[in-house]
């Protein structure tokens, strides 16, 4: 990591769409940028190996992942300082920035520094979903893109959202199996109906509607799955469900995909101390941000997904907004190719329509509380049954629970099981998601080897910080 | 359980996997190489020791931690395979200092 | 419901003990907690229960502690997580080797017999993964360390169970004299009783300031990190000489690492920021010690809100300007231990005016004439 220097005019954290093009922006308008990415390429996940994709048939993935071509392309043709297969494991309000690469650490600064860290699935607690075998649909379609693999054997996929049938649609593309569809919207006409109009003229409707018929006439769908449970000794065998009208089902199954949406990454954004809120549409966690990403800690922003569920055009824009913004602090008489007016324009196109599928495939509470003997914490192994009745004892908030039954003290650090713990604890003491709050992050946000902190560079800091006496 | 798709990119080199040399292909990332080689658990749950394999292959779930080269608990799915590597799954006791 | 007799200020481990021990001689008790109970650094610290090392006026009373320590659950019903496999203060050199032995020779000079002065080949015995260079060791055999954040809830439980009553979010605003009892103005509403115990922690010198006896307390933030399970490899508790270390290994296999490297602390907003140059430190003198860490990860690093005294001992004792008042504070990054017993002590204060451990050292009216305050 030699070519790393020790200060940057921006530094921004993830390589989707909005890093992507936030650091385009940055970069072409003469600041000195640098974009740090965990992966081996960029595109992030919605662009996952948009430029090392194996497949020789882009068809099979479609023309929306397709777009992310050009972005990787004019990122890498930007001027600026790209180091893939970095971790940043740490943020101060100060904009320092610990990152890892290659297992050597180091920190250094920014200017200005955008978060755009994406999203990740939000988590689905089934019965038996830490089985071998059980994975989620992102993970699916990541083997789809990185690696040309499909599932073989008897395959279902489980869940709601958008994304569902997407992979669907890509699996059929590809030729493999799918045995069923097992879907768990609620189908809450009334609420969701209430956002149609909007819906209706935003560009996701048709593409939408498309790619679920298209995958409605090859496939089994089984609507309003009520429950959900994985069965299995050593791996996942058999997949059991319940619908309004039915008793239980079971469907032997080999690979089983579970996804009920996307949430922001706030992990990076958290232990930098930026405020997030109980978002009630999307049920998550979200930042609070000004109309260019801009938190409350000065020269700290967040673009994309991070900022709020939105998909990757309006990812885009966020980071373009964003990376505008950094411009104009850093180097108000740059000359920008974007109109400003006209990127939030796009934003707005691009957000219109979200509301409706944000309300249409909320998950339902089954499944955002799950039965007491479901694993929650999947890290520590701990179930809901534990969580609940350590409510009871007195235990209030997110944190005692952790110090309690180490829920959240593993190395996921809560990504695979915060939500849920916020949600069985609001629900026990019968308030609300934001007056529980979310664990308290700190970092490092993703585990560092102690040779890797030993190894960081001495400074003057350093030598102050030891205890005297 | 997944297979290759006929028309797919790549050269295939030789990793050691647990002990055994085997054919992955090169792009493949550990944990989507073990996948593809049918290796079905990457751990052992440390609590439990129920098996674990990946389950987001993003860098989220931390269930693909894998022994890579003598180095203990690297997640597998943001390494790209190199020839040569050797990759122990982890199940049982991890000897200190690994 | 009639007023209790003594409002204690703090919900951390001083606080819930000087609740409990009082509640147990019958007073009516009401703790005024500012955020939750064990929120601070009573619920973040390394756990660290010894009579090793300790400042020369703090020995009697940790060695009394310890006695506590060793039946805690019949005091609260529940062991706090507390195992005895010792704790042992390294020396990497024949210089700090001597420095050991000094201390020995002076404990024993004062009739203390805790601390062990071993050899090389014996520091092996007891630690195997001990570093080569190591010279020796002072060793307490008979400490150990417990869970924090399970002990102060463990005496916040049983001192509710005998009728304390523990009020949260309660952030003490105003204390004043009124006829022949202290009035507490706090977040949750206006409390009075004849008895204020100060146990606030990190805040305490603003109680302090309230009653005219201003005190130069430093708000810190002790750092510490945890790694991933690893198997077991070390039993003891491991400090040392010329190095700040706290070093101890969980049953599952965790692994603790602090020992006096300090964040950023904002008291008013509760925020901590890890000053990562800082943990850089320790790493590497882990790294020295432990050779077979430097492949461990750290999964989090964290730091806890602590008051230091400019003298690295605590403020205990009755106020020395107003009647009614008791403090216990500024255990500056060493109160854990002293927990049980500071209480203990506090509620012999309250209820008859002395105690038999030697607290003179601790008085409040110490710093006066020194520049800080």
């Amino acid at each position: 990591m030699s070519e790393l220097r020790d200060a940057y005019d921006v530094a921004v954290v993830g390589a989707g769409p909005a890093g992507l093009a936030a650091a385009t922006v940055c970069a072409r308008a003469g600041l000195a940028t640098l974009l740090f990415d965990e992966q081996p390429a960029p595109g992030g996940q919605i662009y996952r190996s948009i430029t090392t994709t194996p497949l020789k048939r882009a068809t099979i993935l479609g023309a929306d992942y397709c777009a992310g071509t050009a972005l990787a392309q004019n990122f890498l043709a930007s001027g600026a300082q790209y180091v893939p297969g970095a971790t940043v494991w740490n943020l101060t309000r100060e904009r320092e920035i610990g990152v890892s690469v290659a297992g050597s650490a180091r920190l250094l600064t920014a200017g200005r520094v955008i978060l755009a860290t994406g999203a990740l699935e939000r988590p689905f607690p089934i019965p038996g979903w830490t089985l071998p075998g059980v994975m989620t649909a992102g993970a699916g379609q990541i083997l789809l893109k990185s690696s040309g693999l499909i599932p073989e054997g008897r395959t279902v996929i489980a869940g709601c959202g958008p994304l569902l049938w997407l992979i669907a649609w890509q699996y059929l593309n590809a030729g493999a199996r799918i045995d069923a569809i097992l879907e768990t919207v609620k189908g809450d006409g009334a609420a969701s109906w209430r956002h149609a109009a909007a819906f209706a003229t935003s560009p996701y409707l048709l593409k939408g509607l498309r790619m679920m018929l298209a995958v409605r006439r090859r496939v089994r769908v089984v609507s309003k799955v009520t429950a959900l449970r994985a069965e299995g000794r050593d791996r996942v065998e058999a997949v059991a469900y319940r619908t309004a009208r039915e008793t239980e089902q079971r469907l032997p199954v080999d690979n089983l995909f579970l996804h009920q949406g996307v949430v922001p990454n706030v992990n990076l954004a958290m232990a930098a101390g930026i405020e997030h809120r109980w978002d009630d549409a999307q049920l998550c966690f979200a930042p609070a941000l000004d109309a260019d990403g801009g938190s409350a800690i000065p020269g700290i922003a967040i673009a994309g997904d991070g900022a709020g569920i939105a998909g990757a055009e309006a990812a885009q824009a966020r980071g373009m907004l964003a990376g505008l913004a950094a411009v104009r602090a850093l180097r108000p008489n740059a000359a920008v190719l974007e109109d400003v007016n006209a990127v939030r324009a796009r934003l707005a196109r691009f957000t219109r329509g979200r509301a409706f599928l944000d309300v249409y495939y909320q998950p339902a509470p089954q499944f955002r509380r799950p039965a007491r003997d479901t694993l929650v914490c999947r890290c520590e192994e701990v179930t809901a049954g534990q969580i609940v009745d350590t409510v009871a004892l007195g235990c209030t908030g997110t944190n005692q629970m952790k110090a309690f039954l180490r829920c959240g003290m593993g190395p996921c650090q809560g990504r695979e099981c915060g939500l849920t713990v916020t949600e069985l604890i609001a629900q026990a003491r019968g308030v609300a998601q934001q007056e529980v709050g979310y664990y308290r992050l700190r970092p490092p946000v993703k585990p560092i080897t102690l040779g890797e902190l030993a190894g960081l560079p001495k400074n003057e800091a350093a030598l102050r910080s030891v205890a005297r006496g | 359980m997944f297979r290759r798709l006929p028309d797919v990119d790549g050269t295939m080199i030789e990793v050691i996997i647990d002990g055994r040399s085997t054919r992955v292909r090169a792009g493949d990332t550990v944990a989507a190489a073990l996948i593809s080689a049918g290796v079905l658990a990457s751990r052992a749950a440390d609590v439990s020791g129920a098996p674990r394999a990946p389950y987001c292959m993003m860098g989220v779930c931390f269930e693909c931690l894998v022994t890579v080269d003598g180095v203990g608990n690297r997640q597998g799915c943001l390494l790209p395979v190199k020839s040569g590597m050797r990759i122990d799954t982890q199940h049982g006791k991890r000897e200190v200092g690994r | 419901m009639s007023p209790p007799d003594v409002i204690v200020i703090g919900g951390g481990l001083h606080g819930c003990s000087a609740a409990l021990h009082l509640a147990r001689r019958g007073a009516h008790v009401t703790v005024l907690e500012k955020d939750h109970v064990g929120r601070h650094a009573s619920g973040v610290n390394a756990g660290g229960v010894r009579r090793l090392g300790r400042h020369l006026a703090e020995v009697p009373l940790a060695v009394a502690a310890m006695e506590l320590w060793h039946r805690i659950g019949d005091l609260v019903d529940d062991d706090c997580g507390f195992e005895s496999h010792g704790q042992v203060k390294v020396a990497e050199n024949d210089r700090e080797f001597a420095t050991l032995r000094a201390r020995v020779d002076e404990l024993t000079r004062l009739g203390f017999t805790h601390e062990e002065l071993i050899d090389r080949a014996a520091l092996k015995e007891i630690l195997p993964a001990i570093s080569d260079h190591c010279v020796g060791a002072i060793a307490c055999r008979a400490d150990g360390a417990a869970n924090p954040y399970r002990t102060t809830l463990s005496f916040n439980r049983k001192a509710e169970s005998l009728g304390v009553r523990f009020i949260e979010s309660a952030a003490v605003t105003a204390l004043a004299r009124n006829g022949r009892v202290w009035r507490v103005e706090s977040g949750a509403g206006r409390h009075e009783a004849a008895v204020v115990v100060n146990c606030a922690g990190a805040w305490a010198d603003r109680v302090a300031a309230a009653l005219g006896e201003p005190v130069p307390l430093e708000p810190i933030a002790p750092m510490l990190m945890i790694t991933a399970p690893l198997p077991l490899f070390v039993k003891p508790v491991v400090g040392a000489a010329g190095r700040p270390l706290s070093f101890k290994q969980f049953r599952n296999g965790t692994v603790l690492i602090g020992g006096g490297h300090r964040g950023r602390v904002d008291r008013d907003t509760n925020r901590t920021e890890l000053d990562f140059a800082g943990l850089a430190e320790s790493a590497r003198t882990v790294w020295d010690l432990f050779p077979v860490m430097r492949a461990a990860q750290v999964v989090r690093a964290w730091a806890g809100i602590e008051a230091r005294m400019p003298d690295d001992i605590p403020v205990i004792g009755a106020s020395s300007t107003s009647e009614g008042v008791f403090h216990a504070f500024g255990f500056s990054a060493h109160g854990f231990a002293l927990g049980p017993i500071v209480g203990a002590i506090v509620a012999e204060l309250v209820t008859g005016g002395k105690t038999n451990l030697p607290i003179a050292p601790f008085r409040i009216d110490r710093f006066v004439g020194r520049a800080e305050t």
